[in-house]
C-alpha cells in the first residue's frame, strides 16, 4: 500500500531516501539557508458514512506531497509541493531561497549529513493489514446507527467512520533524519430528534491514536444510548436565563474550555503575535492553586499522542501550570528561535502543505481530590455543563463556548435540563476562578483548527468548578 | 499533464479497466503568501497543489470515489481501481448520474485573470501596509493577524459522456487585523478584509483604514446589560447569519433531515413581504465566481426568498430528480454529493409598505445594537434547531452616543429573526460574502457583563 511507482530520484517510501534527502539540504545550505528542513507525507484516507439504515458515502483518498521549510535567521520561507522528484524538490528549495532573498551566500552554515535514521514505523507497517476493513466498518456502523432508533422522535441518525494512514519522512540539516507511520481513526454518532414543535440534537465522536483495533473495541450499544439519552433530555429543555452564576463542568470535551480559553494562549505563536496576557508570567501565578494543567503527546493511544511530532524531535510531557504558577509554553523550532522557549515536542501540522507550528497535543486539568457530588452541592444557584458543543477565542482573548446539554443546579442539586447557554469570558479572568477540581479526570478527542491547520488532539479535564462566569441565554 | 491530457489518460486507463462511466472534477493551482511581523518578514510560503476526484459507476450502476494527488498514469489506474472498489458500497437508495446540464453551453464571462506580483511585490505592500496601519493610531500597538496572497488556479470537470468544462482564475486577498491598547483597558482588536482578481485590484489603502477605523472605534467600550434591544445588522452580519441557516433553502439538508424546511415548504412564508433573497454564484462583485459546479452543471442565479416566501431550493443533480426538477448548479463532488450556495444577495422587495423607514442606522437617534460582525459560527448555530448564540462585535446607540460593547452575545431563533424584521434598508453593501443592506430586528436577547 505505500508501495510507490518508483523513477529515478524520487522519493520512495518504505526505502532508504538519504542520498536523496541529503542532496537536498546541501543544495539548499549552498544557496545559504541557515537551515533547511524537508517534510514528506504519503497518506491513505477512507472515511464511511452510515445514514439511517444505509451507507451512504465511501470515500477513499491518497495523497503525497512535501513541505520545505527555509530559514533564515528568524524568518523562512515554506513551499509545498506534490512533485517529489530530485528536480521537483530542488525547484521547492529554490524557491525558498529566492523568497526569503538570500543572495549573500558567504556566510555558510555547515552541514554534516543526516543522523542515523530513527524509524519509528519498522513495528507499524502491519497497521494497514490490521485495521478494519470498509465492509467491517459498514457492519458496524449500521448497527451503531440502528441502536440509536429506540423510538419515533428520533427522526436522524447517523454514524460516520474515518481513518487516516499517514507515512512521514522529516530531515534536516540538524542532521534530524526520521520516519514514521500514524494511524488516527475516529467515529462519531449523531442524532436528531424531533417531537411538534420541539427539536434537539445529540452527538459524540471517539478517536484513537496509534491502535488498529480500537474501532473493533468500540462499545456502540454504550455510545448509543448515551447519545440517544442526551437527546431525549434536551428536547423539552427551556431555554436558559443570561447571568452571572456559578458552573461545573464535566470532565472529558468539558476541557475544551481550557484548551481553546487558556491552552492556545500558552503556545509560542501567541508570544510571537503579541497576543497572549501570559507573555510575561512565567513563574507567576495565573490561576486557582487547585489548577494544574499538563499537555503531552506520550498518552498511549490517546488522539493527540504522537511517536515524534511534525519537526523530528519526540515528544514530551509539559507541565503548563503547576497549582496557578505558569511554568511553561508550548514550543516549536520557530517558536524556540523567536522566543527562546525550548521545543517540546509540539511541532505540529495538518499535512504537508502547513508549515509546522507550536500546537497542543492532548491537554488536560490534573484531577483534584473532590467528588463530582462535592462541587454541585456547593453550588445553590447555577449550572452544570454536561456536554460541551464548540467555541472560539477572539484576538484579544475573549471566548464562547456552546452548551450542548445543560442543567440547572438549584440548592445543590441538579433540576431540569436548560438550552441555548453559551459561557463567556477571558482565560485571565476565569482561570482563578476554578476553585474545585474533581477526582475523575477524563479525556476526550477532538480536532483543533489553527495556523498550521487542523491536527488532531485530545482536551480533557475531571469535574471543575467556575465560582462565576457568564452565562449568555435568552 | 494539462487537463485534455488527463482526461485522455483517464479515459484510456477506465477502458483497461472496463470502466465505461466515469467522470472527474480537479483542481490545479499555484499559492503565494506573506505574512510580517513589526516590518520583518515573518513567513512566506508558496504551495503548489494537483487534486483529482474520480468516480466511477459499476455494472450494478452504482457510484464510488476516490480522491489523490497523484496524476500520474498509475495514479490514475490505482484511483479508478479504489473508486471501483469502493462502488461496490454505493448508495442504492440514491442512484447518482450525471448532471444533465453538463453539456449546456455555459456563461463565460471575463474571468479578469492577472498575473503573479511574486513574493518580494508581495512583501514590499504587505510591509508598508503594516507601517501604515500602526502609523494611523498612537494606541495601534500591532498588527498580529496579516497577510496578502495570490492564488493562480484551474478547475476542471469532465465524464465519459463526453462532457469537458475548464476555467483559470486569479485571485488575491489582504487581510489586516490590528491590536489596540491603552492604559488601564482591554487590548481591543478588529481589522478587514479585501479581496480582487489580482494584487493591483486590491484597494489597500481602503483596507487600512477600514482596519483602522474600526479598531479605533472600539476603544471606548462598555459592558452591556443582558435585556431585548432592537438590533441593526450590518450588511456582513445578516449575510453571516443567512449562510449559517442555508440549509434552509439546501434540498440536500431538507433530504437529509437537517433542516428547517421540508419538501413541501416552497411558498412558506418566512419573513416579512419585503424581503428578497437569491443566490448569485455569477455576479460580477463575485471574485471567487465559477461558472459550473462539480458536477458540471452550469452556475446561474436563483431566487430563493421573493417576498418573505421561499420560491425555490438550491439542489444537486441527484437532489433535483427526487424534487422532480433540474439542478442548479450546486453541487460538489463527493462520494455523497453536497449542496451550498455561492453568493447570497439580499435585498428589499417592492412589497415593502410595512418597513419602519425611520430605522436608518446612519440617522436614527434612538436606542439599538448595531451588530458589525458575527464570531464562533461553528459552534453557536444550531442549524437544524434554528437556534442561534453568537459572541458579536458592535456598538450600543444610545442618547445619541455610540459604545463599543465590550463582550455580548446575541441569542434567538432564525425564524423568529426573519419574522421580526423590521426595516430593510435601501442601500445595498458589496461584502466578501455576497450583498445586503443593513437589516433591523427587533427585539433579540442580548447578553453582556453589565
Amino acid at each position: 500500500m505505500f508501495s510507490s511507482q518508483i523513477k529515478s530520484h524520487e522519493i520512495i517510501f518504505g526505502s532508504c531516501n538519504k542520498d536523496l534527502l541529503e542532496e537536498i539540504i546541501y543544495y539548499g545550505i549552498g544557496l545559504g539557508a541557515d537551515f533547511v528542513e524537508i517534510f514528506i507525507e504519503n497518506t491513505d484516507n477512507s472515511s464511511v458514512l452510515a445514514e439511517e439504515d444505509f451507507i451512504t458515502s465511501v470515500s477513499p483518498s491518497f495523497v503525497k506531497g512535501a513541505g520545505i521549510r527555509i530559514f533564515k535567521g528568524k524568518k523562512d520561507g515554506f513551499v509545498s509541493t506534490n512533485d517529489l522528484t530530485m528536480h521537483g524538490l530542488k525547484r521547492s528549495v529554490s524557491q525558498a531561497i529566492e523568497m526569503l532573498d538570500i543572495t549573500d551566500n558567504n556566510k555558510r552554515e555547515s552541514f554534516n549529513g543526516l543522523n542515523k535514521h530513527r524509524d519509528y514505523s519498522s513495528s507499524k507497517k502491519k497497521w494497514i493489514n490490521e485495521v478494519p476493513t470498509i465492509h467491517e466498518i459498514s457492519e458496524k456502523l449500521l448497527v451503531s446507527t440502528k441502536s440509536l432508533k429506540k423510538n419515533n422522535k428520533i427522526i436522524t441518525r447517523k454514524g460516520s467512520y474515518s481513518r487516516n494512514l499517514q507515512e512521514i519522512i522529516i530531515a534536516s540539516s540538524d542532521g534530524t533524519y526520521v520516519s514514521d507511520i500514524r494511524l488516527h481513526q475516529t467515529v462519531g454518532l449523531n442524532v436528531i430528534a424531533s417531537d411538534a414543535q420541539y427539536r434537539s440534537s445529540g452527538s459524540r465522536r471517539f478517536g484513537s491514536s496509534g491502535v488498529p483495533n480500537e474501532f473493533r473495541l468500540w462499545d456502540h450499544e454504550k455510545a448509543a444510548n448515551d447519545v440517544f439519552e442526551s437527546s431525549m433530555n434536551m428536547l423539552y429543555a427551556d431555554y436558559v436565563d443570561a447571568g452571572q452564576m456559578p458552573v461545573v463542568l464535566a470532565n472529558k470535551f468539558g476541557g475544551v474550555i481550557f484548551h481553546e480559553a487558556c491552552g492556545h494562549l500558552l503556545e509560542t505563536t501567541q508570544i510571537e503575535r503579541g497576543t497572549t496576557p501570559f507573555e510575561n508570567k512565567l513563574n507567576e501565578k495565573i490561576a486557582h492553586e487547585s489548577v494544574t494543567a499538563i499537555d503531552e503527546g506520550i498518552s498511549e493511544g490517546s488522539f493527540g499522542s504522537l511517536s515524534v511530532d511534525d519537526e523530528g524531535m519526540e515528544p514530551e510531557k509539559s507541565v503548563l501550570i503547576k497549582n496557578g504558577i505558569l511554568k511553561k509554553f508550548i514550543s516549536d523550532r520557530a517558536g524556540e528561535l523567536r522566543t527562546g522557549h525550548k521545543r517540546t515536542g509540539s511541532g505540529r501540522r495538518q499535512n504537508y502543505s502547513f508549515a509546522a507550528a507550536s500546537r497542543m497535543r492532548n491537554t488536560y486539568i490534573a484531577k483534584g481530590e473532590h467528588s463530582k457530588e462535592d462541587l454541585i452541592n456547593s453550588i445553590n444557584d447555577g449550572l452544570y455543563c454536561k456536554s460541551m458543543g464548540g467555541g472560539s477565542v477572539g484576538a484579544t482573548g475573549q471566548f464562547n463556548f456552546a452548551v450542548e446539554e445543560g442543567y440547572l443546579i438549584k440548592n445543590g442539586k441538579l433540576t431540569e435540563p436548560v438550552k441555548g447557554a453559551t459561557l463567556i469570558g477571558e482565560a485571565k479572568e476565569v482561570m482563578p476562578k476554578i476553585s474545585m477540581c474533581g477526582n475523575d479526570l477524563e479525556l476526550a478527542p477532538g480536532f483543533c483548527g489553527s495556523i498550521s491547520g487542523s491536527v488532531n488532539v485530545t482536551v480533557g479535564q475531571p469535574h471543575i468548578k467556575v465560582d462565576s462566569i457568564t452565562v449568555g441565554g435568552r | 499533464m494539462n487537463s485534455k491530457e488527463i482526461t485522455t489518460q483517464i479515459s484510456k486507463a477506465a477502458d483497461f479497466l472496463n470502466l465505461k462511466k466515469w467522470d472527474y472534477g480537479a483542481s490545479f493551482s499555484n499559492d503565494y503568501s506573506v505574512q510580517v511581523d513589526k516590518g520583518e518578514a515573518k513567513q512566506l510560503k508558496a504551495s503548489q497543489k494537483q487534486i483529482l476526484t474520480l468516480r466511477v459507476w459499476n455494472k450494478s450502476n452504482l457510484v464510488g470515489i476516490t480522491t489523490t494527488s497523484d496524476i500520474s498514469e498509475s495514479g490514475i489506474k490505482k484511483a479508478l481501481n479504489q473508486a471501483n472498489i469502493a462502488s461496490d458500497f454505493g448508495n442504492k437508495n440514491e442512484r447518482t448520474e450525471f448532471s444533465p446540464l453538463a453539456k449546456d453551453p455555459i456563461e463565460m464571462k471575463d474571468a479578469k485573470k492577472r498575473n503573479p506580483v511574486g513574493i518580494k511585490k508581495l512583501l514590499t505592500l504587505l510591509r508598508e501596509a503594516e507601517v501604515k496601519l500602526i502609523e494611523s493610531h498612537e494606541s495601534i500597538k500591532s498588527v498580529p493577524y496579516n497577510g496578502l496572497s495570490e492564488s493562480f488556479y484551474e478547475r476542471v470537470y469532465a465524464n465519459s459522456d463526453g462532457a469537458f468544462r475548464s476555467y483559470t482564475k486569479s485571485q488575491a486577498a489582504l487581510y489586516l487585523y490590528a491590536r489596540a491598547e491603552e492604559n488601564n483597558k482591554k487590548p481591543r482588536s478588529s481589522g478587514s478584509v479585501k479581496l480582487g482578481y489580482g494584487v493591483e485590484d486590491i484597494d489597500i489603502e481602503s483596507c487600512i483604514k477600514e482596519a483602522s477605523n474600526k479598531t479605533i472605534s472600539h476603544l471606548n467600550y462598555s459592558s452591556i446589560k443582558t435585556d431585548k434591544y432592537l438590533i441593526c445588522f450590518s450588511p456582513e452580519s445578516f449575510l453571516t447569519i443567512i449562510n449559517a441557516f442555508s440549509s434552509m433553502f439546501n434540498a440536500r439538508s431538507i433530504l437529509d433531515g437537517v433542516s428547517l424546511s421540508n419538501k413541501n415548504s416552497i411558498g412558506e412564508k418566512l419573513s416579512t413581504e419585503a424581503l428578497n433573497i437569491y443566490d448569485d454564484g455569477l455576479h460580477e462583485k463575485n471574485i471567487s465566481s465559477s461558472p459550473f459546479d462539480g458536477e458540471g452543471t452550469p452556475t446561474k442565479r436563483i431566487c430563493l426568498v421573493n417576498k418573505g416566501r421561499i420560491v425555490n431550493f438550491i439542489h444537486s443533480e441527484s437532489t433535483a430528480k427526487i424534487f422532480k426538477t433540474i439542478p442548479t448548479g450546486h453541487a460538489g463532488l463527493g462520494s455523497k454529493v453536497s449542496v451550498s450556495p455561492d453568493w447570497i444577495v439580499v435585498e428589499k422587495s417592492e412589497e415593502n409598505f410595512d418597513l419602519k423607514t425611520s430605522l436608518d442606522h446612519s440617522t436614527f437617534e434612538g436606542e439599538f445594537v448595531y451588530i458589525e460582525e458575527l464570531n464562533a459560527i461553528h459552534a453557536g448555530v444550531r442549524a437544524s434547531q434554528g437556534s442561534f448564540s453568537l459572541p458579536f462585535d458592535g456598538w450600543l446607540y444610545k442618547n445619541g452616543k455610540k459604545i463599543s460593547i465590550e463582550s455580548a452575545t446575541v441569542a434567538g431563533d432564525i425564524k423568529y429573526l426573519l419574522k421580526n424584521i423590521v426595516n430593510i434598508e435601501s442601500i445595498q453593501e458589496v461584502t466578501t460574502s455576497g450583498i445586503s443592506p443593513h437589516i433591523w430586528v427587533n427585539e433579540l436577547s442580548i447578553t453582556g457583563d453589565a
